[in-house]
């Protein structure tokens, strides 16, 4: 389907690979993308599925531990009354970041290279949150008792507390899963449309009309879409700004050394972008391989991820720096051994990867060749991931585990129990993207329509049929 | 280039392009015309189109404002009333209203009202759910969601004329031109 004519690529610097390969027009990416829905399923799917539905069941054999016995089947006890749940809840909400960073931010600032890693980054976002969402759910306690948390006129007349930082968390949370819902549901829409009118199958043909509601593709339909679009996008900006600074609150409202900082929203923030946008790599570069989509996520989208990976990951190393700044400049006895503690204490070793994942690996990515290095950008990305989560651990167990008083100290180490409930959301979280993966447009069609007339040349619109 | 099957009462006729282009000057063709009842039907946005359309602007703006200050309100409210009327607790002699602390929470209902209003107000405006459409019964009509342009002057235009209107579209030089059964 690929045109013959020839694909101008003046527009773009020559030392700057492309952001869609040449030759393709409106009708070969919409074929390219729609097959990976529509073609058979793999074999490798089924192996993936299936490893990541074995996770699946762990998690659920966790919580039903969990639901059975209370939350004394966790390692959590006085001192560290806060631990697995809040480290993988924050771990987790931080990843959500980067899919409505891609699709909001980068949409209003104008990166086109955008386009082909929104879509399965938004789905990513609403996954990640999902899990996120599990934690604070699990860990108060009595879970079916969790509607509480939210305001509702109720026989007891009872009410939030409005003032805590965990009711806004409640709002934070819940708003922005159900904004990156609409975000990706309107994105996908048009396309949902496209797949209607190429599906084969009776039943697809239905699912995917039913989804697509109808949509005409009119000029009227497309011109509210993108006024639509755009607003959500304007709105959907302060919002993940304001999630996981609202996530830091938790923390920075307390008077615990450690967590009673102000530096905390914008490295939080920062953290979040810097840790989503590793997980988008983990999850872009198998993708591409495998469904043959190196067309579209092209080295070009792999160094940017990369350079925005380094600018967020130096901001969160500068957060690093303040803390222990602030900890010698305030002149605080509790906060001066707070960051001893940390750097020299029981949890030395902790730290100490933390800093080799979180700040010095990424300063690979200062070298182009490792930047367009898929192999290599994949494995940066994880470190992060797991750097990220060495930095909730840090900040979580570290200001808790020797607060003001010696009497009171401990240790904290998470039980079988922790860990299983941490490793089953990532296999709910794998789980969630292969089916995604497998049933709906891992990348904008209509978006890329959009873009491939913009790069080529008018013939390469007058596609054969 | 087939001939389009009669009906009694058709939708419109229809017809398909190759690009933009093409579309667009059948656009401004037809709108030369004196032809008014026009739709485009593309597999990309393009705003242009929508402008040569004649249309100018979108209500959803203000729908979203409307959404995002009535979220603020509520989410302002909600907490000032439960705060300061239904369960007033003093708290050390602080204020009842403690407004900077009710911020967080108007922020995130003033989001999610809003961004609620922009996916409704889209719906609504696009009269969308509409899961049948006289247009999908023209068989090519599956390729506008690909590569194809399609313009459709409806039969309730003035100008509308089984006859002149088709062979008008002829003379634009379409892929093809069908009637729309409705």
């Amino acid at each position: 389907m690929k045109s013959s004519e020839g694909f101008q690529t003046s527009a773009v610097k020559p030392s700057q690979p492309p952001i869609v390969a040449p030759g393709h027009s409106p009708g070969s990416v919409t074929d390219q993308i729609t097959a990976v829905v529509l073609s058979e399923t793999p074999r490798w799917w089924w192996v993936a599925f299936g490893f990541s539905f074995l996770l699946v069941m762990v998690l659920l054999r966790a919580l039903t531990k969990l639901l059975f016995e209370g939350t004394g089947i966790w390692g959590l006890n006085i001192p560290v009354g806060w631990g697995f749940a809040i480290i993988n809840f924050v771990w987790w909400i931080g990843i959500g970041h980067a899919g409505t960073l891609i699709s909001a931010i980068l949409l209003l600032v104008r990166q086109e290279w955008r386009t082909s890693i929104n879509r399965f980054a938004e789905a990513m976002t609403l996954f990640a949150v999902a899990c996120a969402g599990i934690f604070p759910l699990i860990h108060v306690g009595r879970p079916w008792l969790a509607y509480w948390l939210l305001p509702y006129p109720n026989t007891m007349d009872l009410w939030p507390q409005f003032r805590s930082p965990l009711v806004w968390d409640v709002f934070a949370v819940s708003t922005y899963a159900t904004v990156s819902l609409l975000f990706w549901y309107v994105g996908l829409i048009p396309d949902m449309a496209t797949l209607r009118d190429r599906a084969q199958g009776q039943f697809a043909k239905i699912a995917y009309g039913f989804l697509s509601m109808g949509w005409r593709g009119s000029a009227t339909h497309w011109h509210n879409y993108e006024t639509a679009y755009l607003l959500l996008a304007g709105l959907a900006t302060p919002l993940v700004v304001s999630v996981h600074t609202v996530v830091s609150f938790d923390f920075a409202v307390a008077q615990l050394p450690g967590w009673h900082a102000t530096i905390f929203p914008p490295y939080f923030v920062a953290g979040a972008i810097f840790a989503g946008f590793a997980m988008v790599i983990t999850l872009a570069v198998p993708l591409r391989s495998l469904f043959g989509l190196k067309d579209f996520i092209t080295t070009r989208h792999l160094q940017n991820m990369g350079k925005i990976l380094l600018a967020t990951g130096l901001i969160v190393a500068y957060g690093y720096l303040v803390e222990i700044f602030m900890a010698w400049y305030s002149g605080n006895w509790f906060e001066q051994f707070m960051i001893l503690n940390r750097i020299q204490g029981p949890y030395q070793k902790q730290w100490m990867a933390l800093l080799l994942c979180n700040v010095l690996v990424p300063q690979l990515l200062w070298f182009r060749r490792v930047r367009s290095s898929p192999i290599l950008l994949f494995l940066v990305a994880m470190f992060v991931n797991v750097g990220m989560w060495l930095e909730r651990f840090v900040i979580v167990v570290t200001s808790l585990h020797r607060d003001f008083l010696p009497s009171s100290w401990g240790m904290y180490s998470g039980t079988v129990w922790d860990w299983a409930t941490f490793v089953g959301t990532i296999g709910l979280f794998l789980a969630l993207l292969f089916l995604f993966i497998r049933f709906l447009p891992i990348i904008s069609i209509f978006e890329m329509r959009t873009i491939v007339p913009k790069q080529a040349t008018d013939t390469t619109e007058e596609t054969a049929q | 280039m087939s001939t389009p099957a009669t009906s009694k009462r058709p939708f419109a006729l229809m017809a398909e392009f190759r690009s933009s282009k093409e579309l667009l000057h059948a656009i401004r063709e037809a709108r030369g015309a004196g032809y008014t009842q026009l739709e485009a039907y593309t597999p990309y946005p393009i705003e242009e189109i929508w402008e040569e359309l004649g249309h100018h602007r979108s209500w959803l703006p203000l729908v979203v404002l409307i959404g995002g200050i009535f979220g603020a309100c509520f989410g302002f409210f909600m907490q000032y009333w439960v705060s300061v009327i239904n369960y007033p607790m003093n708290v050390g002699g602080r204020p009842l209203n403690s407004w900077v602390a009710f911020i967080p929470v108007t922020f995130e209902t003033t989001i999610l009202f809003a961004a609620g209003a922009a996916v409704l107000g889209m719906f609504a405006l696009n009269k969308l759910p509409m899961p049948y459409h006289p247009v999908f019964n023209v068989e090519r009509f599956a390729l506008a969601s690909r590569d194809r342009y399609f313009l459709a002057i409806a039969r309730w235009d003035p100008k509308y004329d089984r006859q002149a209107t088709e062979e008008f579209l002829h003379r634009l030089a379409p892929q093809e031109v069908s009637e729309v059964a409705s």
